[in-house]
């Protein structure tokens, strides 16, 4: 029998416990006042008259104790601005009162005045230097991964294929806006409760801010409705901002963004644009690969850096090709930070790969699928950092099961025909992408988080599992009570999962990078054993038990001799080596590997087009809960669709120009296909029970499978996400309508 | 510009007479979590577009965000609340947890009261129904399959406790 969903009940019933669902007595709400250009210096700050303003909490940058900055890898974007603007939506001045309505009034009636400065809105145009914004030459990071000899293979090629590719900026759109609740006085110190994936980076943030002991600063997740990276570090700048204005006012502060605002004001996606220089044999080997990629990071650093890595070291994909150069740049722009959304930069190079390969293969006149298979990496390849793969993919394998599945020699071959029909409006596509996602953070990011995580006995003879790591959504409760239960012989009813508290939980690091259920549940899992070990060397448990036989010795235990709690920590498997300083060696302890197919229809009058069908087809180490593990793929394939064709961030001067609901267009249960969900399970030796992680996974195949699908059905080659109407006209028009490119 | 006065109001909230002040263009939805404190119904725009707000006025389903107090004025309105109550909306609830319709749950109570008002007027929807009947209802986390699946499941064990 599937195991239900730890809190589905209570969220079910409209129980379940969200940031927005606090109240106090005493509580104001807090709201933020924010700049209106792009990039200039603060002259003065005026607050008109209309309010009355002796009611209100009035927070500027004067008013932080500690640092000003929102402290996360650098600290280098301030919790208030300071004299200087970097984005349309900087933050300037914080205000306070207990009723909301007035509060807004207040907003509108506090005068920025500023010297405007000329900014840069574009990866080109900030590569290029037009204005220098940030450091000395506006990047973030660069980067190089280099195997064998590009510059060596040029010469000697059959064919060299160029092209370039874009994607756009996408809002996360968990449909529970970022929220926090802080309570702060200068005494004990600062609680703050709210919607978010990693508490400990807002502790972080606010041991910085506000300049506290760790000690006094304490971090409670409330139920998180969504998060999808963009909970992970945005959270931070509304906590500080919250217990700011709390610590001033010496009243508990809400505050909770309304949709515009936090469709304006926080992290999307990076857009990202690809070039590459692809040298391949006529029989189609590749032969060597240049990869340029570069992603727009916005105003300040938070964590493009890394979205950067992960972005180049999958921008050769599941591919085995002697010589490799990659190049990647992150770069500043004045438009608000960029930050985490699942994939992490991966989506964007793996879009632009594989509307290549399917570039390449219509050039050599190769079937698509064909010049996949003479390419995929196997077990002993190197990939493009040198990593040797221990584990055994199965490309050919998912390949073959995902296009069966889907019909798509048949189609393939039916809708080609039938598009080929002048009289055809509605034009039918097939397509697929083949990919592979790591799991966990880049590098030696694990061996420096040196996670931990922890069980403990209860009186009773339950067993409450302590992380850090959030449940977001994703199953995050229902997976941990099922690695102990099976750990332990236990049902997963007797095991509690205890809310993320800074002040109770350990730090099993942040809920990100496909990490939860494959890393923190590989040491939760390792906790439970280690505290099984504990009973049964006490002589309270043999070495076969029953779930009673075990509860009985925990409660014995806990009654005769203490509490009884067991940590686990973190340590890396020996043979991951990785070098940081030239991105080779072993990027990630293992990947998962996929194959998606997408069927669509485009409208040649209206030019919309439909995704029909689905198949997603994936090896992720062993499934611990096939329906949640579905329930993942079906969510962060819809979201891949939203990425392909319908969500797009109008960007005018830096600014949202389309933040509202109305406007910004996440798909509805109209526009998302029934999702053929296929798993293939091959156990990853260091994952609890075998698992390797799943989430970011989805969101990597869906986009290029869909465009290479429209470009099937168009016959034009298209090269830019999201492909609305308006851009499938313009890339349309002037495309030779003939039909199919094989 | 005088300011607008509270008016009392009286309804029926999940089969309980209520009285309340509100001011007459006070959104239905803070009046449910602000004063009445029933904060399972869940903002997600506050411009009905997203249907998390949603709850069942008179038999019909809206967007709390978009209806003014002065409209509940001796109305009936069932919350996700009540919804445990309600033979239709608990079923749908049940089916939810059982087939992976709830992910972040934010969504959820708009959803399975959407759900709810399509069984109660159609006892045996095609997927194509559920579909055209939930497109007012945003979710993010589940690609809506498994919340198809849920209210077809609900639907199915309906018949099995009418028939
Ligand atoms: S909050 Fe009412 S429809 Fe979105
Ligand atoms: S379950 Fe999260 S929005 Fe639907």
């Amino acid at each position: 029998m599937t195991i239900l969903r730890k809190e589905g009940r209570e969220k079910a019933r409209g129980a379940a416990f969200y940031v927005d669902d606090i109240a106090f007595s005493n509580l104001l709400h807090g709201t933020t006042v924010r700049s209106s250009i792009a990039r200039g210096c603060i002259s003065g700050i005026s607050y008109l008259p209309g309010v009355p303003w002796d009611e209100f909490t009035i927070v500027t940058s004067k008013d932080i104790p500690g640092k000003n900055c929102i402290a996360h890898i650098l600290h280098d974007q301030p919790c208030l601005a300071d004299g200087l603007i970097n984005h349309p939506e900087e933050p300037v001045v914080l205000l306070a009162h207990p009723d909301r309505h007035v509060l807004e009034k207040a907003r509108r009636l506090v005068q920025i005045e500023t010297k405007e400065l000329p900014a840069v809105f574009t990866i080109e145009d900030s590569l290029a230097r037009k204005q220098v914004i940030w450091g000395a030459d506006n990047l973030f990071k660069s980067l190089l991964i280099e195997k064998g000899n590009v510059d060596s293979v040029w010469a000697g090629a059959d064919r060299i294929i160029e092209g370039e590719y874009s994607t756009g900026a996408q809002e996360q759109l968990y449909l529970e806006p970022n929220g926090m609740v802080a309570k702060a006085d200068n005494l004990s110190g600062v609680t703050v409760w709210g919607s978010m994936q990693c508490p400990f980076y807002v502790h972080h943030a606010l041991v910085t801010a506000l300049g506290l002991q760790a000690d006094k600063v304490r971090v409670i997740q409330t139920e998180t409705g969504g998060g999808f990276g963009g909970k992970e570090d945005y959270p931070s700048v509304i906590a500080t901002h919250a217990a700011l204005l709390s610590l001033k006012a010496g009243k508990p502060v809400k505050m909770i963004y309304d949709r515009a605002e936090d469709l304006a004001a926080t992290t999307k996606r990076h857009p990202s644009r690809t070039r590459h220089k692809t040298a391949v044999s006529k029989s189609g080997k590749l032969l060597g690969m240049e990869v340029d990629f570069a992603i727009d990071g916005g105003a300040y650093a938070t964590i493009s850096s890394v979205v950067l890595s992960r972005g180049a070291i999958h921008a050769a994909g599941p591919y085995l090709c002697p010589n490799v150069r990659i190049r990647g740049h992150a770069v500043a722009t004045n438009s608000p930070p960029n930050g985490a959304f699942r994939g992490f930069g991966a989506p964007q190079s793996i879009f632009a790969l594989e509307r290549h390969m399917d570039t390449i293969a219509a050039e050599l006149g190769i079937p698509p699928e064909e010049l996949r298979r003479r390419n995929f990496l196997h077990q002993g390849d190197q990939t493009a950092t040198g990593q040797v793969l221990r584990e055994k993919p199965d490309m050919e394998g998912l390949l073959e099961k995902a296009l069966n599945a889907a019909g798509y020699h048949e189609k393939r071959k039916a809708f080609a025909e039938a598009n080929a029909n002048p009289e055809t409006r509605v034009k039918k596509g097939i397509g697929f992408s083949a990919f592979m996602h790591g799991a966990g953070f880049t590098g030696s990011g694990e061996k420096m988080l040196a996670s931990v995580a922890a069980v403990q006995a209860t009186a009773a003879g339950r067993i409450e599992v302590l992380a850090s790591s959030t449940e977001i959504g994703q199953g995050a409760n229902t997976v941990f009570a099922q690695i102990v239960s099976h750990a332990l012989g236990i049902p997963s009813d007797w095991v509690d999962v205890v809310r993320p508290d800074t002040s109770i939980v350990p730090n099993s690091g942040p809920t990100v990078a496909s990490r939860t259920t494959m890393i923190v549940g590989k040491l939760v899992e390792n906790a439970a054993l280690g505290l099984r070990e504990v009973l049964r060397q006490s002589g309270r448990l043999g070495l076969s038990h029953t779930p009673s036989d075990f509860q009985q010795a925990l409660s014995t235990y806990v009654r005769e001799v203490g509490p009884l709690r067991s940590d686990s920590t973190y340590k890396q498997p020996s043979h991951i080596e990785w070098d940081d300083m030239n991105y080779r060696g072993d990027a990630y302890g293992t990947f998962a590997w996929a194959v998606y197919v997408a069927e669509v229809s485009v409208d040649t009058v209206t030019y919309e087009t439909k995704v029909d069908h689905f198949v997603a087809a994936q090896e992720v180490g062993k499934v611990i809960h096939p329906m949640l593990a579905a329930g993942q793929i079906e969510g962060g394939v819809t979201q891949g669709i939203g990425f392909a064709i319908y969500e797009e961030v109008v960007n005018r001067s830096g600014r949202m120009a389309n933040n509202r609901l109305t406007n910004y267009i996440i798909p509805t249960s109209m526009d998302t296909p029934r999702i053929q969900v296929i798993f293939a399970e091959n156990p990853y030796a260091h994952g609890p029970q075998g698992a390797k992680g799943i989430g970011e996974l989805p969101l990597d195949g869906a986009a290029p499978a869909i465009l290479n699908a429209v470009s099937f059905a168009t016959g034009a080659p298209i090269h830019q996400i999201p492909m609305t109407p308006e851009h499938l006209l313009r890339a349309l028009h002037g495309a030779k309508p003939e039909g199919q490119q094989l | 510009m005088s300011a607008p006065k509270k008016i009392s109001l009286h309804c029926t909230v999940n089969g309980e007479p209520r009285e309340l002040n509100a001011y007459p263009m006070a959104r239905l939805l803070d009046v449910l979590r602000e004063d009445l404190r029933l904060t399972g119904t869940k903002e997600g725009c506050g411009e009905g577009e997203c249907g998390a707000c949603a709850v069942i006025l008179n038999g019909e389903l809206v967007n709390s965000c978009l209806v003014p107090a002065i409209q509940v004025q001796g109305a009936e309105i069932l919350t996700i609340e009540g919804a445990a109550n309600h033979p239709i909306a608990a079923q749908v609830q049940e089916a939810f947890l059982r087939h992976g319709g709830v992910q972040c749950g934010i969504c959820s109570p708009g959803v399975i009261l959407a759900a709810a008002n399509l069984l109660s007027h159609d006892k045996a929807p095609s997927e194509a129904d559920i579909r055209e009947s939930l497109a007012g209802n945003l979710c993010r986390c589940t690609g809506y399959s498994k919340i198809v699946d849920s209210v077809a499941y609900a639907a199915s064990d309906l018949k099995g406790t009418r028939s």
